[in-house]
């Protein structure tokens, strides 16, 4: 199909662009990718009256470690070069982010869809949701009203919805420590489809000895969770097998075309304790 | 400025480069650039098939990287170096011979197309991949052929007419490499 009619703006620069957006009101959208919007303006599930394309601002596009140690991700920097990033500017720590890349769709999707995009489009298993709930990214939004700092744990609100307000777009997201031993897998019946199950892990490792982790989820809800329980058992030197058994009894995964919940469980049990035997390899 | 696109919408002029050609065409913004391609500027190489990035039939090179000419905007493609399946061969400019590239000519001996549906797509998805990764395997290549369908061919021939170009394309150069060094 074809999409709805509606008036183009190109935006010059960041302060342009929320301005705009605050004009508009909810008339209006802003484009970076289109890797999913204009899929959904294709098939008239989004009719947008306006859309005002960022993509023009290369200040957006930028990715490096900063002498913070932590890792800073523009929203414009699209998937495919987060994947083909050289080490010296990914750091050494931040494997676990260019190894979740290649799980996002397909090479031409990749090239194109952005960081910001995935992250305000707030799919339930889309890979940057569950790395940034894993890590404690910080997500840099401005608005009319400034710039704020949304914690990822505060960020996602469910299915497709987030803590932007409709005049704020999200500039920066902010990974604030290396994780040298963390790992994201999944489950998709197909090769760069949307994953029915997707498990990440970030273990705290000290001389060998595992410490503590975190552990977090997709598809199991509406937005990617983390499980205290499973982190509880890593805490307590418990197995990757029993870290992976608690968290799917912790869990309530809905039942839909994807999957049953017993099957959701099955996954999850699976894809924890390879997800820990990753990043312990790491 | 006045409609004359039959869409009945607010229109816009852009400017893309195609192929090495500027163009300018009158367009509405809602136009996707596989639209524009197809029926403002007539290349109908590149195909359409389910206009939500599924099947990769629209396939195009933007900035030399593959990407799906159903989910761009045409102006958001403005400033972007856009190539199409027409530029491969020879006569894509409409100057040459009109002989086939290398990877369409490995197409043709490996059989890897049967109603050449998905071909374009195919051919731009490699072009683009292999210039960025000449050294593939073919497990990386089989990987990559993943992003697009094709309903008749069952792939395998697909992923040997890529895996040939690729190999080939590899000893011209290590060919070319050794002259180099002799002079
Ligand atoms: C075939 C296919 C397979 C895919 N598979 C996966 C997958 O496996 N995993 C996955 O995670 N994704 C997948 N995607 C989606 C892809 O990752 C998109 O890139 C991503 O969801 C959106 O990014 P975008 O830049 O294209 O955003 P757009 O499509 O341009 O926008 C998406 C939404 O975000 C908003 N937005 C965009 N940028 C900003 C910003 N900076 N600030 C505020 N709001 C903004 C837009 O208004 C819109 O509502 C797939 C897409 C396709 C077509
Ligand atoms: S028509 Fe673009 S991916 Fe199918
Ligand atoms: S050759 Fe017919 S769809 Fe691929």
């Amino acid at each position: 199909m074809k999409p709805a009619p509606f008036r183009y703006h190109r935006a010059r620069d960041v302060e342009g662009a929320t301005a705009l957006l605050a004009e508009l009101s909810d008339e209006a959208k802003v484009i970076a990718g289109g890797q999913s919007l204009v899929a959904m303006m294709n098939f008239r599930l989004a009719r947008p009256g306006h859309l005002v394309d960022i993509t023009g601002l290369r200040e957006l596009d930028h990715l490096g470690v900063g002498a913070d140690g932590g890792l800073r991700i523009g929203a414009l920097t699209t998937h495919h070069t987060v994947e083909t990033a050289p080490a010296d500017r990914l750091g050494a720590g931040f494997g676990v982010i260019r190894d979740a890349m290649r799980w996002i769709g397909h090479l031409p999707i990749r090239t194109r869809g952005t960081v910001g995009g995935s992250l305000a489009h707030a799919d339930a298993t889309a890979e940057w949701c569950l790395l940034a709930l894993l890590l404690d990214a910080e997500l840099v939004a401005h608005g009319p009203r400034g710039r704020r700092h949304i914690p990822a744990g505060e960020f996602f609100f469910g299915y497709y919805t987030t803590a932007l307000d409709p005049d704020e777009i999200l500039v920066e997201i902010v990974f604030p420590r290396p994780a040298p031993h963390a790992a994201l897998t999944e489950f998709a019946e197909r090769r760069g489809d949307f994953a029915i199950v997707s498990a990440a892990v970030d273990l705290a490792v000290d001389g060998g000895d595992i410490h503590g982790g975190r552990v977090a989820l997709g598809g199991v809800d509406a937005m990617p969770v983390r499980v205290p329980a499973a982190e509880a058992v890593l805490a307590d030197g418990g197995s990757f097998r029993d870290c992976a058994e608690v968290a799917a009894s912790a869990v309530d995964p809905p039942s839909d075309g994807g999957g049953s919940a017993d099957y959701r469980k099955h996954l999850i049990r699976n894809l924890i304790e390879r997800a820990c035997e990753e990043a312990m390899s790491r | 400025m006045n409609d004359t696109t039959g869409l009945g919408d607010d229109v816009q002029l852009i400017t893309l480069d195609v192929n090495g050609t500027s163009h300018e065409v009158i367009t509405a913004p809602r136009r996707t650039l596989v639209d524009v391609l197809r029926h403002d500027l007539g290349l109908t190489g590149t195909h359409v098939g389910c206009e939500h990035g599924i099947c990769g039939a629209c396939t195009v090179l933007v900035d030399g990287l593959p990407a799906r000419a159903c989910l761009m905007f045409a102006a958001q493609a403005e400033g972007a170096r856009i190539a199409t399946v027409e530029s491969l061969a020879d006569s894509g400019t409409g100057t040459g011979t009109g002989e086939l590239s290398d990877l369409q000519r490995a197409f043709t001996a490996h059989h890897g197309l049967q109603c050449g549906f998905c071909t374009p797509g195919f051919l731009m998805l490699a072009q683009g991949f292999l210039a960025e990764r000449p050294e593939a395997t073919k497990e990386d290549i089989r990987e990559v052929v993943a992003a697009n369908l094709c309903r008749c061919t069952g792939y395998q021939t697909i992923v040997e007419a890529i895996d040939a170009c690729a190999t080939a394309r590899r000893s011209q150069r290590a060919a070319g490499a050794e002259e180099d060094s002799c002079n």
